[in-house]
């Protein structure tokens, strides 16, 4: 059976449902009966009615499932609104529900397109014309595989009743026209781009000034750092008393931790802080969620299934070890689509995680007797005075090749401790 | 700024009659709309906002290091994480490894092809990615033993039907992003080969490509001879933001370090902000001394400076809030081709045609 992945699909399911489903009847569409169709009218009072909710939020939300393709006009197909009268609209098919057919391939948009244009000349509108030479040019090696497709999808149609014939067109043209391909800018780019939300100037380019001077300390080409700047004094001290491993680590450091969530995470030092601190709070699971995360939207395609199991064994199954408080909306929909892994299962549940701990843990943490007492023992390395003897040039030591740190790990099959580099082998590194 | 993955909600309105004149001028006068809103929220300039900061004083940088060793035109180079190793590429197919610290090379490969247009130093450490006019990025662990012939482990991951411009690992080993003269941006999965996503939006050669330093990691940017800056959904391969300011091709593309903007390098001799926010270009860094092209660019740690190297063999420092140049800096004597800030903000490394590379501090 169909795999319901939204809630949106959970209420398009309720709407046909035979016994408390929405009431359908054939429509008039031009001198064609459509069956089983309903009015805009009639989707608002049903969702008003079910859902126990007012007319304005009835017409928010039925907008939403014709914007995302579930409910599709059968008058004026280009116009995704719910009018709240007497207007035809049909449930689109779960074969073109927007979540099982994500993501939209160009190869099927071709095939569509040429459909178009072989059935009738000039039925082609010309945002699709432009999208068809696109298309053209870019996978001519496969147009034949197109045309001789769009032939066959043609000829089976064909054999159809003119009413499901209609029917099955205008369910093409609706999921088409959401999830067409960005080919290139066609019209309706300006349209979504006009409806952007927009920042003024005056609060972007100030936030320009507020980050340069918050940084300005931390820039050593502007600043300076010490001891000194490896580059002009030959003196590495610089880099040592910075390194993932350092057993104290300098003000600076610790004070950047505090800018964003964003610098605590991509200091491996910092992130292992803010774990401590986590395990006090009995929260640990969420960075580690997190953590977990990152690696399967960032690893290898062959191993998507196996961590994608790992992470629901570990933070999302009943009963989990680490199970992870997500909000019910977000954990339905991330557990239904776990169905059909992919790299991206994760965002949202992540997303949710990462914005729970920004807004609640991180400024506790910032708070916390942990955080103060690292700034208050981290160090503030003395400038190295100038050399006594100027024309002496100090040696200029190697370090040890990021590349070696690794391979000595797999060698020995010991977790050495990482070098200068900062590089630890069991951490992918963040940007 | 955290994009939606879900489609563009589109509620236009388009008749099944309209002509090819109709909708032109409805894509003009939208355009005209779209501008005015933009312009609705300009309500000041980035420098009027900058008079209250502080001019920046004498700015002295020096060459500091100075790598020899290129048989050719130094076309690209990368950082590795450990902030004193580069790899770089040049047009006689070499790639080299180096700790630019000691000016020792410590890894070298030479590639089948010549112009070795793109490279980069995967984040672990353990390997470069390189190409050009193969039309392909290939991956090579770097190997400790000397004996050892790098070629041999080549891995050769993306395919494009035209060069390779640049290319980039995105926050681990695992996945690359490529730009190409074939008008595209692709994401491959290192281990299989697989294309992961391509992009499509750029109606001429791409040149370059950054990615965003942001929360959601999801975006990146690229610039190309179309004389777009486009920002893309690196999950849904949408465009989701397009900039078209610049008169001539885009060499380089670099984002501010909070993400909330980028700068451009083109060979409209000018370099420009653009505010991701705002959604509009909010400064060009420009003289009329300066009349060759742009190459490539990149900011100081805080985002105050932005560091552009030139097609006339000089780099510019310009302090990015007020718009002036604090300083030019001598000393290639050719073209430079690529510019890059440490991952500690330290030093920058400049190649050149001079087939050199200079380290500034």
């Amino acid at each position: 059976g169909a795999s319901f992945g939204t809630g949106m699909e959970r209420v398009i399911v309720a709407m046909q449902d035979p016994d408390m489903g929405m009431k359908m009847r054939n429509q008039r569409l031009l001198i064609t009966v459509i069956p089983h169709a309903m009015t805009g009218n009639d989707v608002i009072e049903w969702l008003i009615q079910k859902y126990n909710i007012t007319e304005e939020e009835a017409r928010h939300l039925g907008g939403l499932l014709v914007q995302y393709g579930y409910i599709y006009p059968l008058r004026e197909p280009r116009s995704l609104l719910l009018r709240s009268d007497d207007s035809p609209y049909r449930f689109q098919t779960p074969y073109f529900w927007t979540s099982s057919r994500w993501p939209a391939t160009e190869l099927d948009y071709a095939i569509y397109l040429a459909k178009k244009n072989i059935r009738k000349q000039g039925e082609l509108v010309d945002y699709e014309k432009e999208n068809y030479s696109i298309l053209h040019k870019r996978i001519n090696h496969t147009w034949d595989f197109v045309v001789m497709q769009a032939r066959e999808q043609l000829r089976a149609s064909k054999q159809r009743r003119k009413a499901d014939r209609i029917v099955l067109e205008c369910q093409e043209q609706a999921y088409w026209l959401i999830n067409k391909p960005c080919v290139n800018m066609p019209l309706y780019y300006h349209y979504t781009t006009l409806g952007r939300n927009r920042v003024k100037s005056s609060i972007c380019l100030e936030s320009f000034m507020k980050y340069s001077e918050q940084y300005l300390h931390h820039d050593p080409i502007m600043s300076g750092c010490l001891p000194s700047n490896p580059w002009i004094s030959d003196d590495t001290s610089h880099w040592t008393i910075n390194t993932d491993m350092v057993g104290i680590p300098t003000r600076l450091r610790v004070e950047r931790w505090s800018f964003s969530f964003m610098e605590l995470l991509n200091d491996s030092m910092g992130r292992r802080e803010f774990m401590i601190y986590l395990e006090k709070e009995f929260s640990a699971e969420n960075l580690c969620f997190w953590v977990a995360c990152e690696d399967l939207r960032h690893g290898e395609s062959s191993k998507i299934i196996l961590k994608v199991e790992e992470v629901y064994k570990n933070f999302l199954a009943p009963g989990a070890a680490r199970w992870v408080n997500i909000d019910s909306k977000t954990m339905e929909r991330t557990l239904e689509g776990i169905k059909r892994p992919h790299r991206f299962i994760m965002d949202d549940a992540q997303m949710h995680i990462y914005f729970l701990m920004k807004k609640y843990s991180y400024p506790r943490y910032l708070k916390s007797e942990l955080y103060k007492n690292m700034l208050a023992k981290a160090i503030v390395p003395q400038e190295t005075k100038k050399s006594v003897f100027p024309f002496m040039r100090r040696q200029r030591h190697s370090s040890p090749s990021p590349a070696m740190v690794t391979q000595a790990t797999e060698d020995d099959g010991k977790a050495k401790g990482a070098g200068p580099t900062g590089t630890s082998s069991t951490t992918n590194s963040q940007i | 700024m955290i994009f939606s993955t879900k489609p563009e909600m589109a509620t236009q309105e388009i008749q099944p009659n309209e002509t090819l004149t109709n909708l032109k001028a409805e894509s003009d006068t939208l355009k005209t709309k779209l501008e005015d809103e933009r312009a609705k929220l300009h309500d000041v300039e980035l420098h009027q906002v900058a008079e209250k900061v502080d001019g920046l004083g004498q700015f002295i940088m020096k060459t500091r290091r100075t790598l020899k060793g290129h048989g050719n035109k130094v076309l690209c180079m990368d950082w590795c994480k450990d902030k004193r190793r580069i790899v770089s590429s040049s047009q006689d197919g070499k790639v080299i490894v180096w700790d630019a610290f000691t000016t020792n090379k410590e890894h070298a490969v030479t590639m089948p092809c010549t112009w070795v247009m793109a490279c980069a130093y995967a984040p672990s450490g353990c390997a470069v990615a390189c190409g050009g006019l193969d039309n392909k990025c290939s991956v090579y662990p770097l190997s400790l033993d000397k004996n050892e012939n790098l070629a041999a482990k080549k891995k050769s991951v993306a395919m494009h039907t035209n060069y390779l411009s640049a290319c980039s690992f995105t926050n681990s080993d695992m996945q690359i992003l490529t730009s190409s003269g074939d008008g595209t941006c692709a994401l491959w999965d290192v281990e299989s080969g697989q294309l992961l996503q391509s992009f499509h939006g750029h109606a001429a050669d791409v040149l370059c490509l950054d990615l965003a330093p942001s929360e959601t990691g999801n975006t990146f940017v690229s610039g190309g001879c179309d004389k777009k800056a486009n920002v893309w959904d690196m999950r849904s391969g949408q465009c989701i933001q397009s900039f078209e300011t610049h008169e001539s091709d885009i060499n380089s593309v670099r984002y501010y370090p909070s993400g909330d903007a980028f700068a451009s390098g083109s060979d409209d001799a000018t370099c420009r902000l653009y505010d991701l926010r705002a959604d509009r270009e909010v400064a060009i860094y420009s003289k009329e001394s300066i009349i060759f092209g742009a190459s490539s660019v990149d900011f100081s740690l805080s985002g105050r400076l932005l560091f552009g190297g030139y097609n006339d063999y000089t780099i510019n420092v310009w302090d990015v809030l007020k718009g002036t140049r604090v300083s030019i800096l001598f000393g290639h004597e050719n073209r430079v081709s690529t510019l890059r800030l440490s991952p500690d903000g330290t030093a920058f490394c400049s190649g050149s045609w001079d087939h050199t590379l200079r380290i500034w501090a």
